[in-house]
């Protein structure tokens, strides 16, 4: 979609100008949202009306544009966007134009060009050696770096109800642990076929809750299946994955039958120890160390995993990012192609998530604390499933609907 | 006292084609115009008591005898036409200096801004109308309303053969009009129905308005219609104006007649 804000000037009631052009944008297949008008107190006095027209392709806003410029219908004034150095590597000029995570549009030199990589709360960048400006995060800004300024020439679109009629269509930003969650996931597991025939990513972020609970056969299943591209983790998800596949606990206890193991609250720190040996997940599960689970799965089917550690990591594994501006780098580098993002049984990493996604991607955002998938929510996606439950029922309800058998 | 500003038909003839009526291969017979025009400036004069006063004709500009395009008066105030074909262009300098040499302020529209004065720009002393967009571009009525203080509802003109507003529409001194529907689109019949009541409208059927009854011209309650009108010469005579059918098939070969002949000067 595209627009542009046209002005209607003159006496536009009584000659019924205002309605004439409406009606000839929804004729020419447009849409329009009319932002202000002022219409004048005596005959003498003309009206005024600022109509925002939008229209699916730049062709036909052109169409639609020159269809009512002949009914005295002008385009707005714009500006250039304002452009200026960074001062200094890691400093963005004051002024500096804050992204939100919606469509955005920049003017340069008289077009409207889109924003690559929308992400909210960074800076927007015109490299020189790139036509298209991109989004860049604050830490990476290099001195001298041409970073929007003010918010003339800065356009964004505002999300439209998502065309699929599917559970994705119809959620609002309530999320409820009192409302059924049988049908949503039939309908999330429908939207991952849809994605997985058409080669679009899915993205799993996930917390150590999925193994304690039980959800790792069903999710090491949904990525044997194809369903899941990109993981995002942290020391702990893969930690405990591997420690079942060594020792068949989590945290120490059975995972069959939850029996605490003798000395069972080393096993973690004794696998950990073991892949550090061995150098890499990767290594481990291609020499047969590691054969079973979420990380054998995600290595097996070539999926992205990022691991961001936290403080007091243990270890950590070989792979655990520790700089947390280089995790955020890196969970950026995999996002491009992700259609759909499952936020499961962790805060830090769904919130993360959730901050680092357009707002055009829907989130599926699962936790047994409503704080998180209402703070995913609130992000005002239209697209953005809350479910208050358990990380392996959902997990499990979900990889039934796709074909699991247990 | 209506004051009329007109043009003899010395240099009239079909020198181009800039009108679906204009044809250069039939041209005007120049001793037959310059008979009805005679005729049409005694109705004038004699029967309705208006004063006519007469711009000498330039050779070259065979249109200047429809000085009703030559701008819009209001008062001492005069808003220039700017023609949309080049053919008629190299008129707006000698009606500019005939308006700055009878001492009215002359207003011009920003360049480029086309605009045909009183044959696209009709109203009564409140209510201004204003043709478009076959030859007046809709943002010149910003302007216009702007110099003279008046609203002006632009209607649109969707039949090439009533090319200027005073080919379809004339409204009367006592509050109706004259006008062919057919010329405006649906927005713009709706805006006439809604400032003229169904009493006050003289919906003029298409044999009439093809022999130019609109373009009639109104001095009280004596209206100048061209010839062969007579049901729109019956209704006006009902509603009690004076009919004066004048001919002026000459001038209907270029696309005017009574109304396009003559620019009111208030």
């Amino acid at each position: 979609m595209t627009h542009e804000t046209i002005v209607l000037h003159g006496h536009i009631i009584d000659s019924l100008l205002l309605p004439k052009v409406l009606d000839h944008i929804l004729q020419y297949g447009g849409s329009f949202e009319i932002a202000h008008i002022r219409i004048g107190k005596t005959r003498e006095e003309p009206s005024d009306a600022r109509i925002i027209v939008h229209a699916e392709s730049p062709e036909r806003l052109a169409e639609i544009i020159a269809a009512v410029q002949a009914h005295g219908a002008s385009v707005e004034k714009e500006a250039d966007c304002q452009w200026q150095e960074a001062p200094a590597d890691g400093v963005f000029p004051d002024d500096f134009y804050v992204t939100t995570h919606l469509p955005t549009e920049v003017r340069v030199h008289g077009k409207w060009v889109p924003v690559k990589e929308i992400e909210m709360d960074l800076g927007i960048w015109l490299d020189r050696n790139d036509p298209a400006p991109h989004t860049v995060p604050m830490a990476e800004v290099r001195k001298g770096d041409q970073i929007a300024v003010g918010r003339e020439g800065i356009r964004v679109t505002p999300l439209e109800r998502p065309a699929h009629l599917d559970v994705f269509g119809f959620m609002g930003a309530q999320v409820s642990s009192e409302r059924p969650h049988g049908h949503l996931i039939t309908g999330i597991a429908r939207r991952m076929q849809a994605l997985r025939r058409s080669e679009a990513r899915i993205l799993l972020a996930g917390g150590p809750a999925i193994i304690h609970g039980g959800g790792r056969e069903p999710l090491a299943w949904l990525i044997e299946s194809g369903y899941i591209h990109v993981l995002f983790c942290g020391n702990a998800l893969a930690a405990h994955d591997m420690e079942a596949h060594l020792y068949g606990t989590s945290l120490g206890l059975h995972l069959e039958g939850g029996s605490l193991a003798h000395h069972g609250h080393e096993h973690h720190l004794r696998t950990i120890n073991r892949i550090r040996a061995i150098g890499s997940i990767e290594e481990a599960v291609r020499q047969g160390v590691i054969t079973t689970g979420i990380m054998a799965a995600c290595v097996r089917r070539g999926v992205k995993i990022v691991m961001a550690g936290t403080i007091r990591d243990d270890g950590p594994l070989p792979g655990v990012i520790t700089d947390s501006v280089q995790a955020q780098a890196a969970m950026r580098a995999t996002l491009p192609g992700v259609e759909l993002a499952l936020l499961v049984a962790s805060t830090l990493h769904a919130v993360a998530t959730g901050n680092l996604l357009p707002a055009s991607v829907p989130t599926v955002c699962v936790d047994v604390n409503p704080a998180v998938p209402t703070k995913l929510a609130d992000r005002g996606s239209l697209q953005a499933i809350g479910l208050v439950m358990d990380a392996a029922s959902f997990l499990r309800e979900l990889a039934r609907h796709l074909g699991w058998k247990e | 006292m209506s004051r009329f500003l007109v043009c003899p038909p010395d240099h009239y003839q079909i020198a181009y084609e800039i009108n679906p009526w204009m044809d250069v291969k039939r041209g005007a017979d120049p001793t037959v115009a310059r008979v009805q025009w005679n005729a049409l400036a005694a109705v004038l004069e004699k029967n309705c008591g208006a004063t006519l006063e007469r711009i000498v004709p330039v050779a070259g500009l065979p249109d200047m005898v429809f000085t009703t395009n030559a701008g819009i008066v209001a008062g001492h105030t005069v808003v220039l036409s700017q023609f949309r074909y080049p053919e008629r262009q190299p008129e707006e300098t000698p009606f500019e200096q005939w308006f700055e040499s009878h001492g009215y302020e002359v207003k011009r529209l920003p360049p480029g801004l086309f605009f045909e004065g009183g044959g696209d720009m009709l109203g009564t002393r409140n209510m201004w109308f204003g043709g478009y967009p076959q030859r007046t571009d809709i943002r010149a009525y910003r302007y216009v309303g702007e110099f003279l203080g008046r609203e002006i509802l632009p209607l649109e003109l969707v039949d090439p053969r009533f090319y200027h507003l005073d080919t379809c529409f004339c409204p009367l001194s006592g509050g109706e009009v004259i006008w062919f529907p057919g010329a405006f689109d649906r927005y713009g019949q709706a805006a006439v129905m809604e400032r003229f009541p169904a009493e006050k409208r003289i919906a003029v059927p298409e044999e009439e308005a093809v022999r130019f009854a609109c373009n009639a011209v109104c001095i009280g309650k004596h209206v100048v219609i061209p010839e062969g009108s007579p049901s729109t010469m019956e209704r006006l005579e009902k509603l009690g104006y004076a009919t004066h059918a004048v001919g002026l098939s000459e001038f209907i070969k270029s696309g005017g007649a009574a109304k396009c002949l003559t620019l009111a000067l208030d």
